[in-house]
């Protein structure tokens, strides 16, 4: 495997306006990531572990310091760029699943596709493909209020697998979940990762975190490497 | 690209129907008042039409083929003699002329006095064009004007009064003292024509006789107004000029106020343009409840969009483009509005031909209506889901997926 940088992250500074005050999140963090590795950003809430994955999912943008994706200067780029670097190279999965429910498995899984702009016919055999790929092929037309909470998530990865992105961004993955369905998505990650793909999961739970190849620790907007004394 | 543009167009109708349906009670609430504004401005503008067109029919009816000629005259001349009508009987396309006069009189019959009721002087013409008038009996001819005939036609409500029901064509009876030959009983049905309404005198209690009887009775040579029939209606307007340069000759050069040439065919263009006005007025109003259900759908949309805040954000997550979001929330707020506008029009036009029913009035499906107003729904739609659509997507994808 090419251990290639697929991002890095030089001197980034995040401050949100509250009322009059500026508050600052993150704090001159730097972060290089090569490609295929597999992290954990372990945080306590507030740690800042959320801007974080906002800033690296293209959500959101630094207020100084700079992010390069890709040799790209994230920075420098527009709406239009960013949404196209967000649908075709980054799969999100967030803690509450964020399924549509109104859409069954497979319109959600078809959903990213859409906005990829490909055809019915071939958003319907890729979605398809990804629901028997995170093995939920028998449950293709179940609303999300129809499945469990660890099928949901499974429909959700399937979502982020759809366009066949080079980075996984997971907020909290396991958050909703019980400790065995929690362990299964985990393995299902370990998959992915073995697959070439980079993995990156946010979480405030150690044991989550130790089934990454590396964590990073952030607490009060300032990020180290490995794992630190805090709880 | 256009095919993919193409595809998320379609994505975006798919997606708003399936929204739309998915909360049906609040879908309708939302578009109610697109509904009633369409509604009544298709019913109104319909229902105003088909009045219009029906009193149109009925002035046509009255109008085509004559004119009328009303001679004040001078100090001198106080009127047209008989000589003039001759004159004017002679000009070109002319057919004939319908004689008018009225006086007010008393009529007795035996020991039953009326009220005072109209008396009206007619000739042949006039019968001759109006023959639906005579209920029974016959009207006036021409031997009776030769010899001033004391004959009369008596409307139904004179009958009543003086007969009691009991058949008078033949009886006599007696005006302001003369008396009168009943030769026929004249019909109420004419008296529904607008402009008998319109000109007030739809009295039930009248009678006709001879105009050459009535000139005598009153002591006059002059006749005032008149009705020309023309052969040709294509040449109307050159008979009306010939007219007017005849009567300027009779009255000594004069055409200030000594005589008015009265065209139905201009009459009824500002009859038309009373309800044209009438229509644009009724519809500005209705045009203000459709504005109030504009507003209606912008209130539906904020909220809507409030509510889908953790959708926009997952939806921009996932590689939604901020004019895609907002296409997606106008082209919701386009078929809610056309949707409102639709069933607005059956309703309006449902309740416009209840109305042209309960009127006996024939119902004129108006396409312009319907255009106008679904037209109008769907600017509506697109102009209040601007805003909405517009804030969504604004919305930061982060705080958006935070809120949920």
């Amino acid at each position: 495997m090419s251990m290639a940088t697929y991002f890095s992250m030089r001197d980034i500074v995040k401050t949100y306006h509250v009322g009059e005050e500026d508050q600052v999140v993150l704090k001159h963090v730097n972060l290089d990531i090569q490609e295929g590795e597999f992290l954990s950003i372990l945080g306590p809430s507030g740690s800042g572990k959320s801007t974080m994955m906002n800033i690296i999912g293209c959500l959101d943008t630094p207020t100084s310091g700079e992010y390069i994706l890709k040799d790209r200067s994230i920075g420098q780029l527009d709406q239009h760029e960013l949404a196209q670097i967000r649908c075709h190279e980054i799969g999100f999965i967030f803690q509450q699943f964020q399924l549509l429910p109104r859409l069954d498995a497979m319109e959600n899984v078809e959903l990213p596709l859409i906005y990829a702009g490909i055809s019915h016919s071939e958003r319907q055999k890729l979605a398809r493909k990804m629901l028997i790929r995170v093995g939920l092929g028998d449950r293709m037309h179940h609303y999300p209020n129809q499945l469990s909470g660890g099928q949901q998530q499974r429909v959700a990865i399937a979502r982020a697998l759809a366009t066949n992105p080079t980075l996984l961004l997971a907020d909290e993955p396991t958050g909703a979940l019980d400790q065995a369905t929690g362990k299964q998505v985990m393995e299902l990650f370990h998959e992915l990762n073995d697959e070439g793909r980079t993995v990156i999961m946010i979480t405030h739970d150690l044991s989550i975190a130790s089934h990454a190849k590396r964590i990073v620790n952030i607490l009060d907007g300032v990020l180290s490497e490995g794992v630190s004394e805090y709880d | 690209m256009i095919k993919a543009r193409l595809g998320m167009f379609h994505e975006n109708v798919r997606m708003s129907v399936t929204n739309i349906l998915s909360n049906k009670m609040r879908t309708f609430l939302t578009i109610l008042g697109i509904i009633i504004g369409v509604a009544a401005v298709i019913a109104m503008i319909t229902t105003v039409s088909g009045v219009t067109g029906e009193i149109t029919s009925q002035f046509a009816a009255m109008g085509t083929g004559k004119f009328s000629v009303s001679a004040n005259g001078t100090e001198l001349r106080p009127g047209l003699t008989s000589a003039d009508l001759e004159t004017l009987r002679q000009m070109d396309n002319v057919t004939g002329i319908s004689v008018s006069m009225q006086s007010d009189v008393v009529a007795r019959h035996g020991g039953n006095w009326s009220d005072e009721v109209t008396m009206e002087g007619r000739n042949t013409v006039y019968f001759k064009h109006n023959e639906n008038m005579i209920a029974r009996g016959r009207g006036i001819s021409v031997l009776d004007e030769a010899q001033y005939a004391r004959v009369c036609l008596i409307s139904e409500g004179l009958q009543e009064q003086l007969f009691y029901g009991h058949d008078p064509l033949g009886e006599t009876l007696s005006l302001d003292g003369h008396t009168f030959t009943i030769i026929g009983i004249l019909s109420t049905e004419n008296d529904n024509d607008v402009m008998t309404q319109a000109m007030g005198n739809n009295d039930n209690e009248k009678c006709i006789v001879p105009y050459t009887t009535a000139m005598r009775m009153s002591g006059t040579a002059y006749i005032k107004s008149i009705e020309i029939y023309v052969a040709d209606t294509e040449k109307q307007s050159d008979t009306i000029e010939l007219t007017k340069e005849t009567l300027k000759r009779i009255f000594n050069g004069r055409d200030d106020d000594t005589f008015t040439v009265i065209n139905m065919s201009v009459l009824m263009d500002s009859l038309n343009t009373i309800t044209g006005m009438m229509t644009t007025m009724l519809a500005g109003i209705a045009g203000i409840s459709l504005l109030v259900g504009g507003i209606g759908i912008m209130n539906m949309m904020l909220v809507s969009v409030t509510e889908r805040t953790m959708e926009i954000g997952l939806r921009k997550a996932l590689g939604a483009e901020p004019n895609m979001i907002q296409m997606q929330f106008l082209i919701e707020a386009f078929i809610l509005s056309v949707l409102g506008g639709t069933i607005g029009a059956v309703l309006g036009v449902s309740i416009s031909i209840m109305l042209c029913n309960a009127m006996d009035i024939t119902f004129v499906l108006s396409w312009n209506a319907i255009v106008l107003g679904v037209g109008f729904s769907a600017l509506v739609g697109l102009v209040f889901g601007w805003a909405p659509a517009r804030k969504a997507s604004k919305l930061n994808p982060i705080d958006a997926l935070r809120a949920a």
